[in-house]
């Protein structure tokens, strides 16, 4: 059975005829680290807080990119993304290198022993992976100089959870982006 | 959706390979990670050249995003205003007639003190500061609290160099860059100041807690004096911070000292001062005494900083 939908642009424009048009591959493999990356800038957002509130939102997107594409952001990506998180981030460099890491191979392997997801499932997943990061985060930072209780944190992982859905949707959104055929094919 | 089946690519040699180069750079990703943490646990400052380089990068965005809080702050703030404009009305009015009585007796002691200082001699050792800077930037989402400081060595700011706002103490310079510095809020965990309770003098340390509070531990066991709402300050023992700047209100009591809100919450703080480390500061005996008001602006010359 043929899926009839209604044609549309990646953003809402009417829709076009763009035969000799094809996405740009820059964009397309460059938008998801771009994305991960600007969202590790979050410490410059106009936002001093005095205590540990703001969800890790670039290690949710990573999540959200790895489990919308998987393929497309390779199992080795999470050492050089987290080194870029880690020097804004204020956890000691190395931190989100390890865990970052961790997670791009568990996710592998969880994929070999949950084929099939879907939306609850991987909302629950990507709680339940952003809860133990953050846990072994604040565990790290505690072992480098911290001293802090871990249940100081139980509001930042509920808030992280309770927005995931929020990530995915931005993901979405930039994965339409990123397939916007805006480069001229030679003919 | 169902996961790409390239961990099994058929009988392609060269695929092979390079799934398995793939599993062995993001292995030795994770023994990278588990080796710079351990570099970090022992030497905490180290990389902070890189962690400087990155945030100079970024620093204008941040600046441009410091204007922003400001300007939003503000909005809410106003907003807030109107919906209990009638108590707070009347409360001013309390407070007003409470003021001028106040003020009437600080005359009165600002006279006295001023006569009594000029009996002794005593120079007033503050100093203009070093900078005026804006936060752009905090850890939001580390439990390590740093802020990211507008200002560098350009500007004169330097390690160990104490950072306050008007109404209180908000932590000390950690690294310098350029023209970005990393602070160490006072709300760190790993922040211990030296404090006294500004009535009586009780001294105790205050370490944070992460999470906008201090713990106030008294370094004289015994009975418990400290009672809600009394104010610290700094002590000024360990020659960092200069005496009497306000860093905690005592918001509940523990077994050996208290718990405390912080006086100067760096997200209300929109410009921050940086000052000098108080033992570097010229010393008020070794200048002759001479009116208040010549010395105070001749004495910290830049060549003393170190």
């Amino acid at each position: 059975m043929a899926i009839v939908r209604k044609p549309q642009g990646p953003l809402g424009d009417p829709p076009r005829q763009r035969l000799d048009r094809a996405p740009s591959s820059i964009l397309g493999v460059g938008l998801p680290w771009a994305s991960v990356m600007l969202l590790s800038l979050a410490p410059f957002a106009p936002l001093v807080v005095s205590a540990p509130v703001m969800p890790p939102l670039a290690f949710m997107a990573l999540l959200a990119w790895r489990m919308l594409r998987p393929g497309l952001i390779p199992v080795w990506a999470g050492a050089p993304l987290g080194a870029f998180d880690d020097l804004y981030s204020g956890q000691p460099f190395g931190s989100a290198i390890m865990l970052w890491s961790a997670t791009m191979i568990g996710l592998d392997y969880i994929d070999t022993w949950l084929r099939w997801r879907g939306f609850a499932a991987d909302w629950a997943l990507a709680g339940a992976l952003v809860a133990v990061t953050i846990l072994f985060a604040t565990w790290i930072a505690n072992m480098t100089g911290g001293a802090t209780s871990l249940h100081l944190v139980g509001p930042q992982i509920l808030l992280a959870m309770a927005i995931n859905p929020a990530v995915v949707w931005l993901v979405w959104k930039l994965d339409k982006l990123r397939l916007v055929p805006i480069r001229e094919v030679d003919r | 959706m169902a996961p790409p089946s390239d961990r099994r690519p058929g009988f392609s040699r060269r695929a092979q390979y390079s799934v398995f180069t793939r599993y062995v750079a993001a292995v030795s990703g994770v023994l990278t990670g588990v080796v710079l943490i351990v570099v970090a646990m022992f030497d905490p400052g180290s990389f902070a050249f890189l962690r400087q380089g990155a945030t100079e990068v970024v620093a204008p965005a941040g600046a441009a995003g410091a204007v922003s809080r400001a300007a939003g702050q503000g909005v809410t703030a106003r907003i807030g205003d109107y919906f209990n404009a009638a108590s707070k009305n009347a409360a001013m009015r309390r407070e007003l007639i409470a003021a001028r009585g106040q003020q009437v007796r600080l005359q009165a002691l600002a006279q006295e003190n001023r006569r009594l200082k000029a009996l002794l001699g005593i120079v007033d050792p503050a100093s203009p500061p070093v900078a005026v800077a804006r936060m752009i930037g905090s850890t939001s989402a580390s439990t390590r609290r740093f802020a990211i400081l507008g200002a560098g060595s350009r500007q004169g700011v330097a390690q160990r160099m104490p950072v306050r706002s008007a109404v209180g103490l908000v932590g000390r310079v950690l690294e310098v860059g350029p023209n970005t510095a990393r602070v160490l809020l006072v709300t760190d965990p790993e922040n211990v100041v030296p404090v006294r309770r500004s009535s009586d003098g009780v001294i105790a340390f205050s370490q944070g807690r992460a999470d906008g509070r201090l713990v106030l531990k008294l370094v004289n066991l015994g009975i418990n004096p400290l009672k809600r709402g009394d104010v610290f300050v700094t002590s000024g023992s360990g020659g960092l911070y200069r005496p009497g700047i306000p860093v905690a209100i005592v918001e509940s009591r523990t077994r050996d000292g208290a718990i405390a809100r912080i006086v100067s919450d760096p997200a209300a703080a929109e410009f921050v001062q940086v000052d000098r480390v108080f033992l570097d500061l010229p010393d008020p005996a070794a200048t002759p005494p001479a009116s208040p008001g010549a010395t105070s602006g001749a004495a910290p010359s830049p060549a003393s900083t170190p």
